[in-house]
């Protein structure tokens, strides 16, 4: 597809007087593996809220999956697929009860559904038995779980909020390695992190501070950019504030 | 789209019986209440401590005495000349009323056919000294017929024996007939009253909860990213807690009937046609609630706050017809005082739809209009 | 580090977290006022305008002039008349009337020829004591007409001059200005408080708390003191907007009162602090409280119903709630104007329930921390 999968011209929200996202403009290639890095309170989630059609822009344009955020938002929806840290699946609900429910929600029919979830688990390697509460797996399990589940509708688009906070390494390495077979598949995967060694894995990332874009690029290109080893440095040098920063096209 | 819905209602009701905090408060707790609640709710006025001031001591004013006793309804907690001791027992709260008997009570009677006696009554709280009022009045009325219906000569016989003896002159008899309580008691007046509050309070209090619950847990927004219309996330929140209202409705009613003996003079079909379109408004209710509060805790409050207000005006206490008339026609908007009265009609007196479409139309209207004021405003706030 | 100046600090950062939350603020504030009104205004007993319906088979002098009785009773509002007994049910069922009165055929040939005739009075009495009291205005308003017919010649006739104590309005604000006083209490110092130690569980803080220096009484003292000030502040103001919007009376002696308050408030503190301690989640103390405080002292305090009206199980259970005890206090210092004398004994009930609360609050708030 020539059409890029997100295009964010001038984004921009604002609470009352305060700017959380100020005038943000890039663009997601699809199949791109896309990192959305930032310190807390830099505008990550706030982005990330309006590029889901969750929170409305105050000024700017984005468009996701082909659709105007603002104007066709349905369509933008059928089309994407979300998962946050906080929460995905439902703890009290079993895995194929969450399978069977999210799959219902996309519109997918009941063979269709147990089609794919066959396929999904058997990917997965998924030992637990789908009979088990969401909440008696393990947060490994949960988190690689609750990643298929948002892909089980083969959307466009998948937005992943800090899909790897508080599980171990071995099971980041196994995360990242799904990200890697979605993105192959097409699938365009916008992800924010805390952890930099996984924005190393990214095709491009952005780095957001104080509710702008200060950097914007591969991390190869943005290491070179800061004359620094490591993407940490770079971040560092962002925090602190430096002369050379500003938006970058790809 | 009725196939999300359908999945949708499977998870809300899955979520909604694994929750075992949530199956008590919908289930046991309201029964426990209405047990209880169905047990203290009364106004009755049962004997009532009365303090005797005789000034007179003469077998007439005796004989008044002994009719006070004899009704049952008052219990003599004392005897005296002077007006002091009463006056104490009524302020130490060991009499509630005290009858003051004049000193020439006797010779008035039989010279003019006229006294007065006095009734002081501790009227802290005015409905029961209203009632006690109404005893006191009915004993001294009768007295006065059966001391006026007998000749003088066989009247210290009648006022020995109480009986009716000979008219002496054409008199009209009065006779009363209380409609719908023929035992004159408080519970098939309350209960039904009660089991509308329970049903309202588990009705719009579930519902708050239920749409916060998501909120603060973040479930909302994985929702609201997915191309679930709000009017079907809506639906699929309502109309489970709506079909519970009903089986709680239903499990109240038997408790009603099968343990206190609320009768069930009209039809059942009137009375949950009007369980129906009041669950509408207590769950439109529930879900502007919803909209306001970010925390359960916010939810509990806010929903305790109106529904304090519905109850207060809403006849289950008090009459609405003893409110000022503004009030009642602010009154008219609250769903709770139609439905009560529906259910009071249907049950005690065996109204029927042509009896009490009023309050029907009055439910189904202020039903859609919250509800679809409710939906309006969570929709604003979701986008 | 001296205890004093830890635990000044330390109620300060309180007071501070009370006045932050501000919805909850404005809800403890304004409630108790929105209460008062709502009773005062809308929680009446007394029917000012009773419908009667006359039926009356011939259109003579007697029933006319029982109906211009009603009409000018100022107490009563006539319906128009009613061709048949039957149709007065219709009327009541729908609850369009209230009492139907039922004249006799030929009632003033029968009064002239010394016949004995019967009026029938028939009402609405699914509420059996608003029932009995309309049925006794519309039984006055008979005899005076049966004086004025002649037709009680030779009848001897008690009057009553009645005297209504205590309540000369026979206001139902009256009533329920002390209940409400109590059910304010109970939520600010019970819910409140069970709500907020539980919440510092929850969250964790309390136990950062505890390695400080606070001894675990100075942090309940610290943590309780702003609610205490909050309650009686709503106190004050309840009664001052019930004296001046209800001219609700105030006999008895006001620092009586408000030492009872205190006695009362700091009664559902210390239950609201043996919550917090024995329940494990807020939203479980939260439950706890209102199935605990709030329920019971509406149902079971003679707020509403009278305790003399209970069954007799129930009046016994009455005893163990606090509310019950201090609404006694309140109606006998606001409305009867009784000291000390009187209600010795009830305050000595709420000094024993206050000591036992407090000895289990701490007991069971130290077993947790230990």
């Amino acid at each position: 597809m020539n059409t890029p999968a997100i295009v964010a011209r001038n984004l921009t929200r604002r609470f009352g007087t305060f700017t959380a996202v100020d005038h943000i403009s890039f663009e997601v290639q699809s199949g791109e593996v896309f990192g959305f890095l930032g310190a807390n309170g830099a505008g990550k989630t706030t982005a990330i809220r309006m590029l889901t059609g969750l929170l409305a822009p105050s000024e700017g344009e984005a468009t996701v999956a082909g659709y105007d955020i603002r104007t066709a938002a349905d369509r933008v929806r059928e089309r994407i697929g979300y998962m946050s840290q906080r929460f995905s699946l439902y703890d009290d609900l079993t895995v194929r009860e969450n399978i069977r429910l999210y799959g219902g929600i996309y519109g997918l029919q009941d063979d269709e559904i147990a089609r794919r979830s066959e396929v999904m688990l058997g990917e997965l390697e998924f030992t637990p038995p789908v009979t088990a509460m969401v909440r008696a797996l393990p947060l490994g399990w949960k988190q690689k779980l609750a990643f298929s589940v948002a892909l089980l509708h083969q959307p466009a688009v998948v937005f992943l909020d800090e899909p790897t906070g508080g599980v171990d390494p071995i099971t980041r390495r196994q995360f990242w390695e799904l990200i890697y077979r979605a993105a192959a598949k097409g699938t365009t995967v916008f992800v924010t992190t805390h952890y930099l060694d996984e924005a190393e894995y990214c095709d491009r990332l952005s780095i957001m501070v104080d509710g702008k874009v200060a950097a914007l690029g591969t991390p190869a290109a943005l290491k070179a950019e800061f004359s620094v080893a490591s993407l940490d440095d770079v971040f560092v040098t962002l925090a602190r504030g430096t002369a050379s920063s500003g938006e970058r096209s790809p | 789209m009725l196939r999300v819905l359908r999945v949708l209602l499977h998870k809300e009701f899955l979520q909604i019986s694994r929750d075992k905090v949530i199956m008590r408060m919908l289930f046991v707790v309201p029964m426990i209440q209405l047990i209880v609640l169905g047990n203290t709710a009364t106004f009755e006025v049962k004997t009532s401590a009365l303090w005797v001031v005789d000034q007179d001591r003469s077998t007439v004013s005796r004989g008044l005495l002994d009719r006070f006793t004899a009704s049952g309804r008052f219990d003599i907690a004392g005897y005296t000349a002077t007006m002091r001791p009463g006056d104490d027992a009524l302020l130490n709260g060991s009499a509630n009323a005290i009858l003051v008997i004049p000193p020439a009570f006797a010779r008035d009677l039989e010279r003019d056919h006229r006294s007065t006696v006095q009734l002081v009554l501790n009227a802290e709280n005015g409905s029961q000294a209203g009632v006690l009022q109404a005893y006191a009045a009915e004993i001294i009325a009768r007295y006065s017929t059966v001391l006026g219906s007998v000749a003088p000569q066989a009247r210290a016989a009648a006022i020995a024996g109480g009986s009716a003896g000979m008219r002496a002159a054409p008199v009209i008899e009065i006779a009363t007939r209380g409609r719908y309580n023929p035992s004159l008691e408080y519970k098939r007046f309350m209960i039904p009253g009660i089991l509308v509050q329970l049903i309202t309070i588990v009705g719009t209090l579930m519902t708050a909860l239920n749409i916060v619950r998501e909120k603060e847990a973040g479930t909302l927004d994985q929702l609201n990213v997915t191309p679930i219309r709000p009017s079907v996330f809506l639906a699929a929140k309502l109309i489970p807690l709506w079909v519970i209202g009903l089986i709680e409705f239903t499990m109240g009613l038997l408790v009603a009937v099968l343990v206190f003996d609320v009768p069930v003079v009209g039809s059942l079909a009137v009375v949950y046609a009007g369980a129906a379109l009041f669950l509408v408004a207590a769950l439109g209710v529930g879900l502007w609630v919803s909209t306001v509060s970010d925390t359960q805790q916010q939810a509990l409050f806010v929903t305790f706050s109106i529904l304090m207000v519905y109850v207060l005006m809403s006849g289950l206490f008090t009459p609405v017809r003893a409110m000022p008339s503004w009030v009642q026609t602010v009154a008219q908007i609250n769903p709770m005082m139609h439905f009560i009265a529906l259910v009071r009609a249907v049950l005690l007196k065996g109204a029927g739809f042509a009896d009490v479409w009023r309050q029907l139309v009055a439910l189904a209207v202020i039903g859609i209009t919250i509800l679809s004021l409710s939906v309006g405003v969570y929709r604003k706030r979701a986008s | 580090m001296s205890a004093r100046p830890a635990l000044l600090a330390f109620m300060r950062k309180e007071v501070r977290h009370l006045l932050r939350d501000r919805q909850t603020l404005a809800i403890l504030l304004l409630l108790p006022i929105a209460q008062l009104l709502l009773f005062g205004f809308a929680v009446r007993t007394d029917i000012h305008a009773v419908r009667v319906a006359v039926v009356a088979p011939a259109s003579d002098a007697a029933s006319a002039a029982l109906r211009t009785r009603f009409a000018n009773s100022g107490r009563f509002q006539l319906l128009p008349a009613v061709p048949h007994a039957d149709s007065l049910e219709s009327l009541l069922r729908r609850g369009q009337l209230d009492v139907g009165v039922v004249l006799p055929p030929r009632l003033a040939d029968r009064l002239t020829a010394g016949e004995a005739t019967r009026v029938l009075v028939v009402s609405d009495a699914i509420d059996p004591n608003t029932g009995t009291t309309m049925q006794t205005y519309a039984i006055a308003i008979l005899r005076d007409w049966q004086d004025a017919l002649g037709a009680a010649r030779g009848a001897v006739r008690i009057e009553t001059r009645l005297r209504m104590r205590f309540n000369p309005t026979l206001e139902s604000v009256n009533l329920f200005v002390p209940g409400l006083i109590a059910l304010i209490l109970t939520m600010v110092t019970s819910l409140m408080t069970a709500i907020s130690l539980s919440r510092e569980k929850e969250r964790g803080t309390f136990e950062v708390l505890l390695v400080s220096p606070l001894h675990p009484w100075q942090i309940i003292v610290g943590k309780v003191l702003p609610y205490l000030a909050l309650a009686m502040a709503n106190v004050v103001s309840v009664l001052l907007a019930a004296w001046l919007v209800f001219h609700v009376p105030f006999q008895g002696s006001v620092s009586l009162l408000l030492s009872a308050s205190m006695l009362f408030a700091l009664v559902g503190l210390a239950f609201g602090v043996l919550i917090a301690a024995i329940t494990n989640s807020q939203l479980a103390a939260m439950l706890a409280a209102l199935g605990g405080t709030m329920l019971p002292n509406t149902m079971l305090s003679g707020l509403i119903f009278p305790v003399t009206s209970m069954p007799l199980p129930l009046q016994l259970l009455t005893n163990i709630v606090p509310a019950r005890w201090f609404i006694e206090i309140v109606r006998g210092i606001m409305l009867k104007g009784v000291g000390l004398s009187v209600l010795w004994p009830q305050l000595l009930i709420l000094s024993v329930m206050l000591a036992v609360l407090l000895t289990l609050a701490i007991r069971r708030t130290n077993v947790r921390l230990a």
